[in-house]
This record gives C-alpha cells, structure tokens and sequence, in this order.
C-alpha cells in the first residue's frame, strides 16, 4: 500500500498530543501527593519517557513488534531500528515506531503511582527498564504484534490491556513490595495542590483524543468512532464518580477528574468496537467500579498511593470485558455478547486475566530483585524531608 | 494569662488539635514555619555526597490561656506531637501582659 498524506499528518500530530500526556500523568499525580515531593513526581514522568524513548528505538520495538516467536514476544529484527523505514501502509513504518514509543513511555510513567513518595530514583530507573523490557514489551507484542492475543480474537483497540491493566496492576504489585510510606494510616496524606492535579487531568482527557482516534492509524471513519465516544465515555465517567462521591459527602473535583481519568481508561480498548450510546455506559459504569475500588483499597490499607489499581488496572479490566459486551459488528466488524456472541466475551476474558497475572507477577518479581540488589527504597530521613529534596536536591517551599 | 507557642512536626498538628479539642481548648493560631534545633537540621547521606537540609517545615501552634491551663496542656500536646526521635519539636511558655478584643472593648489585664 502507498503512503496517504492525510493519515501520516494526523498520526503525526497524534503522537505529539499522545506525548503531552506523560507529562500530564506527571503533573495528576504530582497535586496529589505532599508538596514536598511534587517535583519528584512530576520529574518521574518525564524521565519515564526519556529512559523509554532509548529502550524503545534500541530494543523495545522490536521485541514488541519483530516477528512473532512462539506468540510470546518479537524478534530482534528491528533492534536499532533496523530495517524500520519510511515504507509502509498508508503511514511510513518510522511513524508508527514513533507513534507506539509515546505509549510505552506513558505507561512507565502509571506505573509511578505505587512507589509514590518513596521510591530511590536510581533504583526507578532500573526497574523502569527492566519493566518495560519484560512486561510492557511482550504485553505489547500479545495484543498487536501478532502475538497469541491478537491472534486468538483479542479486541484491545488502543491499549486497555497493554497500557492500563499492565501499569494498574503492576503499580499493585510494586507497592506490595516497597511497602507503605511512613505515617500511612496514622496522618492525613490529603492531596495538597489540586489545581496541579486537574491541570494534568485537562492535559490527560486532551491527549486521549489522539491516544484513542490516532490507534485507527488512519484518518478515516473509524478514528472519528474513537474520538467521539472517548469523550462521551470521559464524561459520563466524571459525572458518576462525582455523584458517588456527593452522596457521601461534597462533589470534589478530585472525584470528577479521576472519574473522567476512568471513563477514558475503561473506554481506551473498545473506541474502535463500540457505538456512542454503548459509551454513555461503559464511562458511567467505570466511575463507579474505580470508585468502589479505590474506596475498597483505602479499606484493605493497601498504599498503592495514587490509586493506578483503582483507576487504570480496574478500569482497564472493565473495558476489555466492556469491549466484549458492547462490541457491535457494524463499527468494529466484531460483535460482542449484547448481539449474542458469547465467544467474544470469553476471549475478552482470557487476555484480559492473562495480562493481570502476567503484570501483577512478573512486575512483583522484578521489584523483589531490585529491591535485593540496590534498595527500592529511600532511608527513613531522606523520606522524611521528602524526595524533592532527597532525590533532587530542589524544592517549590524554599 | 501565659502564650504556649509550640513547634511541632507537621504531620501531627491533627492529633494535637484532637487532643486538645478533647480537653476543650479549642482557640489557637496555626503557622506554618520552618527552623532548625541542636541538631542543625537532618544530615543526608548520598551517594557518600552530604546533603544537609537545615530549615525543616515545621507547624507552630500559638495559644493564650489562663495560668492553670499551662499544665494540662503542656501534657496534652507531649502526649500527642511525640514520636521520641530527634525534631518532635519545643514547647515556649511566657507571661501575657494584656489581652484586648477587637469586636468590642472587652480587655483582660493579666494579675
């Protein structure tokens, strides 16, 4: 197939939207913690992204998207970007490379919820590189790089299971072995700058348009599917969660954006399945699931701090098994259990389990051998003063 | 009349101020404020590099109350502000020579 003008355009213009996210995780979860690790949190995105930009041209592509071995993971055809061109099918290889670095860098960038104001930044950069060579990688390969789950039928349209179940449960398994911050449970740990927070949830729910419309990777009909019920799912999302949270109490603008966080996530594998109505439920819905799950981990006294389980692993298990349900021929070319095909649930529900245990257990063993060779953790008094001092010798208080 | 002006940690001004709605003293004036004690701040050690971080946030807890209630107080917040490690913070005592409303003219002239 020839190259389109118009499709390489918009997925350039898409991969630089999808890059404005990662620092927007950054920045949604730097309001959220104490101010005196804001600059941490923020300065994890980015160099989150930076450390995957080298893994990804050098090996990661390749390992995700070279030539299938056993189903499992990619060849080393690409290493170096080998052989990746300005050929392709309707966009030129090169920009689908680069269209594909931008979401392994933000998922790195999720995975930062469950070490959150604690974590040794060097002992970060390891695992980080570590984590998406072994778990972001290989998830990636399974679902589009002609892996066991594309091939079985899976429907994952922009990354509900590479990106979100992957980083959600990943963050779960981390903060299970780093362990919690010191005070958790005893004092308030209340987000302190939620203005920052929504900044990032703006940039976040702005990103997505392309995340989601950009995975047609074309500008056609099917983008435009993506685009308008990415939205839709956003909003009834934040309109639940905030509902939720007001029959407990006040509608905080925490819960309104980390709904429309949720509405997006859930709505991430099935943007090229289902139709706009379909979306109106499957954003309601995800509110309130990643509502209950994040009230039901503060109750378990689980710190996985920023609540990536909640939002991303959660949310992203509900749209895979969404995607399932609500698919409908006449969009996708799929139908889903709603128009009576169960197989497809079925389908739904194995890659999705597949990925939650392969992220949970590889990610927890990837933590374990970290933290037994250099440490995950800062010492008490560096944790004490916070990481922005600790880590980076900066502070926004000075 | 005496002022109690207490330095504490940060993350207890909640237990103090729980404690001491406990007992009913309820007025105060909160400060966010940063210092440093005997200890000269809290001395980091990495990568052999030290970094020193001399002025530590710290939460001082203003209040003014009647000679009898220094006591009870006192024991109030060491009881909920300890944690028995360097930087639980100072208790300072000192007289009050006058306290005047700005409402009205009500005015307590200490004995």
């Amino acid at each position: 197939m020839v190259l389109d003008t118009g499709d390489t355009a918009f997925i350039i213009i898409c991969t630089a939207m999808v890059m404005l996210m990662t620092p927007g995780v950054g920045l949604f979860y730097g309001g959220m913690v104490r101010s005196k690790n804001i600059i941490s949190m923020i300065a994890m995105s980015f160099i989150a992204f930076a450390i995957v930009s080298i893994q990804w041209v050098t090996i990661g592509y390749s390992l995700s998207f070279g030539h299938d071995i056993s189903g499992f993971i990619g060849g080393l055809d690409y290493i170096g970007l080998t052989g990746v061109g300005m050929e392709g099918e309707g966009i030129p290889d090169m920009l689908f490379m680069m269209f594909q670095l931008v979401f392994a860098g933000i998922t790195l960038a999720i995975l930062t919820s469950g070490i959150a104001e604690r974590v040794k930044l060097s002992s970060f950069i390891v695992l980080g590189l570590l984590w998406t060579t072994l778990v972001y990688d290989p998830l990636a390969h399974w679902a589009w790089g002609g892996g066991w789950a594309g091939e079985l039928g899976a429907l994952d349209f922009a990354g509900g299971t590479v990106v979100h179940i992957s980083s959600g449960f990943g963050a779960l398994a981390l903060a299970i072995v780093i362990g919690k911050r010191s005070g958790f449970g005893k004092y308030s740990m209340e987000a302190e700058n939620i203005t920052t927070t929504l900044l990032g949830g703006s940039l976040l729910w702005f990103g997505w348009f392309a995340f989601n419309a950009g995975s047609a990777l074309a500008a056609n009909g099917l983008a435009v599917n993506a685009l308008v019920v990415t939205n839709i799912s956003a909003a009834s999302g934040a309109i639940t969660w905030m509902g939720a949270s007001w029959i407990k109490g006040k509608p905080s603008s925490l819960g309104l954006i980390s709904g429309a966080v949720a509405g997006l996530v859930a709505i991430t594998p099935a943007c090229g399945f289902v139709g706009p109505m379909s979306a109106i439920i499957i954003g309601g819905f995800a509110g309130l699931l990643c509502y209950g799950a994040l009230l039901f981990r503060v109750r378990k006294g689980l710190d996985e701090s920023l609540d990536a389980w909640a939002i991303h692993g959660m949310g992203g298990l509900w749209g895979a098994l969404a995607t399932g349900i609500f698919a409908s021929a006449a969009i996708g070319g799929v139908d889903g259990l709603i128009y009576g095909n169960t197989h497809q649930f079925l389908i739904q529900l194995i890659d999705a389990s597949a990925a939650i245990l392969y992220a949970f257990v590889m990610t927890f063993i990837i933590a374990k051998i970290v933290d037994k060779v250099m440490g995950l953790r800062v010492t008490e008094e560096e944790e004490y003063v916070g990481l922005d001092i600790s880590q980076h010798g900066e502070s926004t208080t000075a | 009349m005496k002022t109690i002006k207490a330095i504490i940690r940060p993350e207890k001004l909640e237990d103090v101020k729980a404690a001491l709605e406990e007992k009913g003293y309820f007025p105060m004036t909160v400060t966010q404020v940063k210092g440093r004690g005997a200890q000269k701040g809290i001395c980091l050690q990495y990568r052999g590099k030290q970094i020193v971080v001399d002025m530590i946030p710290k939460t001082e807890i203003e209040m003014v109350v009647g000679d009898d209630d220094v006591r009870p107080i006192i024991k109030t917040i060491r009881a909920s502000a300890r944690t028995g490690k360097f930087g639980d913070g100072k208790i300072f005592v000192s007289p009050i020579e006058l306290v005047a409303a700005i409402r009205n003219d009500d005015e307590i002239v200490s004995e």
